[in-house]
């Protein structure tokens, strides 16, 4: 059990594969960064792997005071075993306060590993952390600079802010895409801190026998304009026009689970609560109710055109523009609009 | 070689269809205004199992934790194909999170044969995903998560298929292991006709005893016990009795169960209302819509 510690660094897992760190801890640097800020304290990544010394530089470009490089052979690909090893090892040794991975199938799997072996707290798929105090009802003992970690929860139909005040570190993974990249600052410098893992060939209890990567057939994070369809769309064929709309706005295609379960488009282009959160400059939402669960996933957008035939549904609550009418007129007459245009 | 599987299920409140509040003021779940249902990774987890046992024989072992009301996943999964059922419930395991909820459950686990522990990959609730990893924590086996397919099982060797997110990844590990199955992995069976015949009667000793005390409302208390204990020898010795255990029967420590054993805290509960800043009605014409492309293009928000 690792105990309080008020002066304990912030640490951010460096999720890396094949000598390449993945978006997700990536994207969590400027908001560990502000939480190491708040509380004073250093920001450090931890780097796991075989020959990733080079990616040290990128970690305190990204905002890292220092970096924990932990390399080995063993540590080549990632496996649970080995990794929650060195892990759990590194927070015995340094008593972070705060450590945080990118909500990926590994840090998904990793997480909650080191958090039963160090027997700390850990909330999953946070969408935001902030620093806080927290006051107990029953006592009015008050724990102050407290990491308040923000989740939706109950299918997306609440928001809830998590703590832990009297087992440390505080734990949390964070979803992709639901904080910004930051900007690389190339002036910054940073340590490097070697560190040995204590693992044998006999922590390699997997056995990769075969991989398989999958490009994703759509990059919907990258985008800048998205065109996302519903269940309201119809049917497959019908689904063209939200192809039709997109490519005429160099835009990326989307869709609800909805739209996905009733095979109109591929699992790639999923957006929402079990799909990928995007924050476009402009999403446009055609035959979409607008459940909680998809809000997830795109109320960020900076502009939301919303088209649907029912004025009540729940996505015009969120939208900039409200168009409701028939999405069978509206969308190629829109289409046509901007064919004129640009 | 026959094989022992447990699968670890959980009954969950259908949160596809929540209506009015459905949260307590302390910001725990109120179950009871909810649908519950059996958690669909847990189908496919049990699917898995069951298809173990039917080809290379064994058996199947379900366990849950939860409310006595949960008794009904555990027949659920015996109409279905398992061959045992216990429910560990208790007062004191109340407000567990994760990290105590997979303390309890290793506590159970640990009193079974097992060779293949099977968990869906995450419960609707809370997505947390969590509870498998930190059980094959508990137990100090190798834990292979997002299992999409089971390739072969030899011996003390098992190989999967796992979704790595950006593609899959054939594994190969020695048993014991503990699985958590996705939802692609199978298409989980209906129940079986023929089971639920058989197993509609299964019952836990509460089920019992709460049964037995509405059918004799004026028995006394000696004879209420009487009556359920002479009830549930005769369920046992026809293999229709649901298992409860609860914990001090798995003999685990109260300093790491329940509320005392979780570290993590509900600080605040909050419902989503989302709203636009600023919004207007544009006319479903081709004026309405020419102006709004118009007006987007002129503040860059497409070029």
């Amino acid at each position: 059990m690792i105990s309080v510690n008020r002066e304990g660094e912030v640490w951010v897992f460096a999720e890396q594969h094949g000598g390449k760190i993945e978006d997700t801890p990536l994207e969590l640097m400027s908001k560990a960064r502000d939480l190491a800020d708040t509380l004073g304290v250093k920001l450090a990544a931890v780097l796991l792997g075989d020959d990733v010394k080079p990616l040290s530089k990128k970690l305190i470009q990204f905002g890292a005071d220092k970096v924990y490089l932990i390399e080995n052979p063993l540590l080549e690909h990632y496996q649970t075993r080995t990794y929650s090893k060195v892990i759990y090892d590194l927070i015995h040794k340094h008593n972070p306060q705060i450590v945080l991975y990118g909500a990926t199938i590994a840090g998904r799997d990793l997480a909650p590993q080191v958090a039963s072996a160090a027997k700390a707290g850990l909330t999953a798929d946070c969408t935001d952390l902030q620093i806080g105090q927290h006051e107990i009802a029953s006592n009015g003992e008050v724990h102050e600079n407290l990491l308040f970690q923000v989740r939706p929860a109950f299918g997306g139909n609440i928001i809830a802010t998590i703590i832990n005040y009297d087992r440390w570190p505080q734990m949390a993974t964070v979803r992709e895409g639901v904080m910004p990249m930051p900007t690389p600052d190339v002036s910054r410098s940073g340590k490097v801190i070697e560190e040995k893992a204590r693992i044998s060939k006999d922590d390699l209890v997997l056995e990769i026998i075969k991989e398989h990567q999958r490009q994703k057939k759509v990059d919907l994070k990258a985008a800048r304009v998205i065109v996302a369809g519903g269940a309201g769309v119809g049917s497959k064929e019908n689904f063209k026009m939200v192809w039709d709309l997109a490519n005429s706005l160099g835009a990326a295609p989307g869709a609800t689970r909805a739209a996905v379960d009733l095979g109109f488009i591929d699992h790639d282009h999923q957006i929402g609560q079990t799909g990928t959160t995007v924050r476009p400059s402009l999403y446009i939402a055609i035959g979409i109710s607008g459940a909680i669960q998809h809000q997830a996933g795109m109320s960020d957008s900076q502009k939301i055109i919303a088209i649907n035939n029912d004025p009540d549904a729940p996505i015009f609550q969120i939208a900039h523009y409200k168009i409701v009418g028939d999405l069978n007129d509206v969308v190629p007459n829109m289409t046509k609009a901007i064919k004129e245009k640009v | 070689m026959a094989y022992n599987c447990v699968v670890m299920v959980k009954q969950v409140p259908d949160t596809q269809k929540i209506t009015g509040q459905a949260m307590n003021e302390d910001g725990t779940v109120n179950r009871a205004a909810l649908p519950a249902i059996f958690n669909p990774e847990d189908l496919n987890a049990l699917e898995m199992a069951l298809q173990i046992k039917e080809k290379l024989g064994g058996k199947v072992t379900v366990v849950t934790m939860g409310l006595p009301t949960a008794a009904n996943v555990l027949r659920d999964s015996l109409y279905r194909g398992a061959d045992e059922a216990i429910l560990i419930t208790d007062r004191k395991a109340a407000a567990s999170d994760t990290l105590a909820t997979s303390y309890i459950i290793g506590c159970a686990v640990r009193k079974l044969d097992y060779d293949i522990v099977l968990c869906g990959r995450q419960a609707i609730d809370g997505d947390t995903a969590q509870v498998g990893p930190q059980l094959a924590e508990k137990l100090g086996i190798t834990q292979i998560t997002y299992v999409e397919e089971l390739l072969g099982l030899e011996g003390k060797d098992i190989l999967v298929q796992r979704n790595v997110g950006n593609g899959w990844q054939q594994v190969k590990a020695k048993l014991p292991v503990l699985l958590t199955v996705t939802g692609d992995a199978n298409e989980p069976r209906v129940t079986a006709a023929k089971k639920l015949m058989k197993y509609k009667n299964a019952r836990t000793s509460i089920e019992v005893s709460g049964e037995i005390k509405a059918e004799n409302p004026h028995a006394d208390e000696v004879e209420l016990a009487e009556l359920t204990e002479r009830k549930c020898k005769q369920l046992d010795e026809n293999g229709m009795l649901i298992k409860v255990w609860d914990l001090d029967f798995l003999e685990a420590d109260l300093n790491w169960c329940g509320r005392s054993g979780s570290p993590t805290k509900v600080h605040r509960i909050q419902s989503v209302v989302l709203t636009a800043k600023e919004s207007r009605e544009v006319e479903p014409t081709t004026a309405g819509i020419s102006d709004m492309v118009h007006e987007l293009i002129k503040d860059k928000t497409i070029a």
